[in-house]
């Protein structure tokens, strides 16, 4: 996981361009990704996708990972199947809700959004 | 709509908590700021987590007159007068697995508050722990009902019993399990009489209550990252009020004097929190669509959430089992100063070994607390591999988990921890360790017609 989000484009850590929260049920965890900017919402959209979150979950396995945009609140929302082992009230984690992975997926690394590598 | 309706023709309803074992303190600026605004008001208590409710359920088979919200006499007894003197409405799930103690204990505490005896109604019906509730759970479950191992269950309910006794004239409502956002959606049906198939307006009240269930999330608690998003005040967060109007729009705000802050930020976070799809937020009630949703920033610490719609409710609920899982046991250790973390994965493999020598084989989880632990998954593939930092790591604390249907090796577990203390890697220290029985989870859909829910205003 530590070195999928390191490649020569990836320049920014999407925890400096999105803040996000995440919900557990059962075994399913969802997690917000929230544009501090309204206008790199369409980035996030193009470099945040199933697949790279997907990537970054891969060492709990997860079972399937969908995301659903809500551009109105420039926001998107992960959910992400069987990575809470088994949920609140069976996973041997400390954190059996899953309540940090917020802070998990926002260390995502993406390119820089067209406003900030304009500046460059 | 950038002007708040006049207060007269809304509803305001406040949250004093949001989860069993939250702030007693929070409600009383949550009241006092609704009577200084004036105009219709109701005060909901969310206290009830799956795994809550299901300790209630036992707390209640060892004494049938508990079992329901430990922190009630807390929690109401600061707004219990003044909100009744004010015509305040009071609705709680805080009844849990026994809401007609919790009723009974309400009357007696407005009695030794010296109140007039409240008019107080229970709602029921979410328990289908009985033997016809064992039997839909079978057919809704088929092979897979954990017979032998079955504790008990609740299905989820909506807002009318809530709507009903509020119009019956109810000043407190005792809930067990219903919805978390029906304890607004019943006062804003009782108070503007819409329609039950109003999906739009149905839906708008439950994102109401889905904002203001987790008391303080929606007001800057469980956000505050320093640097980042800053909160001000945040030790002494106040928690929300959402004015409801008569179309369902929705305005967050949170009670006067306080920390905290309502913005577009804090209100997105709460609006996303514990949604799958946006588009269908299912509820007993209605199915909630956010997809569209917008906010504005009205004022300060004022927000209003438009664009809500609703759907069809759906044609079954949820029902949440929990049955016996046997014994969780926890241990910690901890090492501190040159090669910690290597002292402390020395002592992981101690303790594997060893439960290996004992003829143990159940897998043990292994956190390095300090270096890799929340992130990591049960199977500990992600702790085995070496982490970023660990040789510099200063301060490690190995935790050591096991769950196990035998008592007798979770203790063990438990026992070869503590004995890291003399057998282990030099310099640990601060053994803890904790053994508990663990509830597993279920949950089910079970046909809406086979769930009797009623209300009852206590004589």
């Amino acid at each position: 996981m530590n070195t999928a989000h390191t490649s020569a484009t990836a320049d920014i850590a999407l925890y400096q361009l999105a803040h996000g929260r995440t919900g557990d049920k059962g075994d399913r965890s969802n997690i917000s990704v929230i544009a501090y900017d309204p206008r790199d919402f369409d980035h996030l959209a193009a470099h945040v996708t199933e697949d790279a979150v997907a990537a970054l979950f891969s060492h709990r396995r997860p079972a399937a990972v969908r995301r659903y945009l809500v551009p109105s609140l420039q926001a998107m929302n992960f959910v992400i199947d069987g990575v809470l082992d088994g949920g609140v009230n069976d996973a041997l984690n400390l954190d059996t809700h899953g309540k940090a992975l917020s802070f998990l997926l926002l260390q995502l690394r993406l390119p820089l959004p067209p406003r900030l590598a304009g500046a460059g | 709509m950038t002007a708040s309706v006049p207060a007269s023709a809304t509803l305001q309803i406040g949250c004093g908590a949001g989860f069993s074992g939250d702030r007693t303190d929070a409600a009383l600026p949550v009241v006092r700021t609704m009577i200084a605004a004036g105009g219709p008001a109701v005060l909901m208590f969310e206290t009830l987590a799956e795994r809550t409710l299901a300790l209630a359920q036992l707390a209640r088979r060892a004494d049938p007159a508990r079992g329901y919200e430990p922190l009630l006499d807390a929690l109401l007894a600061p707004v219990l007068g003044l909100c009744l003197a004010h015509g305040i409405p009071i609705v709680g799930n805080f009844g849990a697995a026994n809401p007609r103690a919790a009723a009974a204990r309400v009357r007696a505490l407005a009695a030794e508050l010296g109140l007039a005896p409240p008019r107080v109604a229970v709602v029921e019906g979410d328990d289908l722990s009985h033997e016809a509730g064992r039997a839909l759970l079978r057919q809704a479950i088929g092979a897979g009902f954990p017979e032998a191992r079955f504790v008990c269950a609740n299905a989820y309910l909506g807002a009318r019993g809530i709507a009903d006794a509020l119009a019956d004239g109810a000043q407190v409502v005792v809930c067990g399990r219903v919805a978390d956002p029906a304890l607004a959606v019943g006062p804003a049906m009782a108070h503007f009489g819409w329609s039950w198939q109003d999906w739009d307006r149905l839906a708008r009240a439950t994102i109401a209550g889905h904002l203001l269930e987790c008391g303080a999330q929606v007001t800057g608690g469980y956000f505050a990252d320093p640097g980042m998003k800053d909160v001000p005040d945040v030790h002494a967060v106040g928690y929300p009020i959402v004015r409801l109007d008569a179309d369902g729009n929705i305005e967050v705000g949170k009670a006067a004097g306080t920390g905290g802050c309502v913005d577009l930020r804090t209100v997105k976070e709460q609006l996303l929190y514990e949604v799958h799809d946006p588009a269908a937020y299912l509820t007993p009630d209605v199915v909630a669509d956010i997809g569209a949703a917008t906010v504005e920033q009205l004022g300060p610490d004022r927000v209003a959430v438009r664009n809500v719609r609703g759907h069809e409710r759906p044609a079954q609920l949820k029902a949440n089992l929990f049955c016996e899982g046997g014994w969780i046991a926890e241990g910690e250790i901890s090492y501190a100063g040159p090669n910690a973390a290597a002292r402390a994965r020395l002592a992981a493999d101690i303790v594997r070994r060893r439960m290996g020598v004992l003829g143990h084989d159940a897998p043990v989880r292994f956190d390095l607390i300090g270096v890799c632990s929340v992130f990591a998954d049960d199977a500990g593939e992600l702790v085995r591999q070496p982490q970023p930092g660990e040789a510099q790591a200063q301060d490690v604390r190995l935790r050591a988990a096991l769950a196990h249907e035998d008592k007798a090796v979770a203790e063990a577990l438990l026992r070869e921890v503590n004995a890291l203390y003399t057998c282990g890697p030099a310099g640990g220290g601060g053994v803890r360790t904790a053994l508990r029985a663990r509830l597993n989870a279920m949950s089910c859909l079970v046909p809406r017609g086979a769930v009797t829910a009623s209300h009852t205003l206590l004589p």
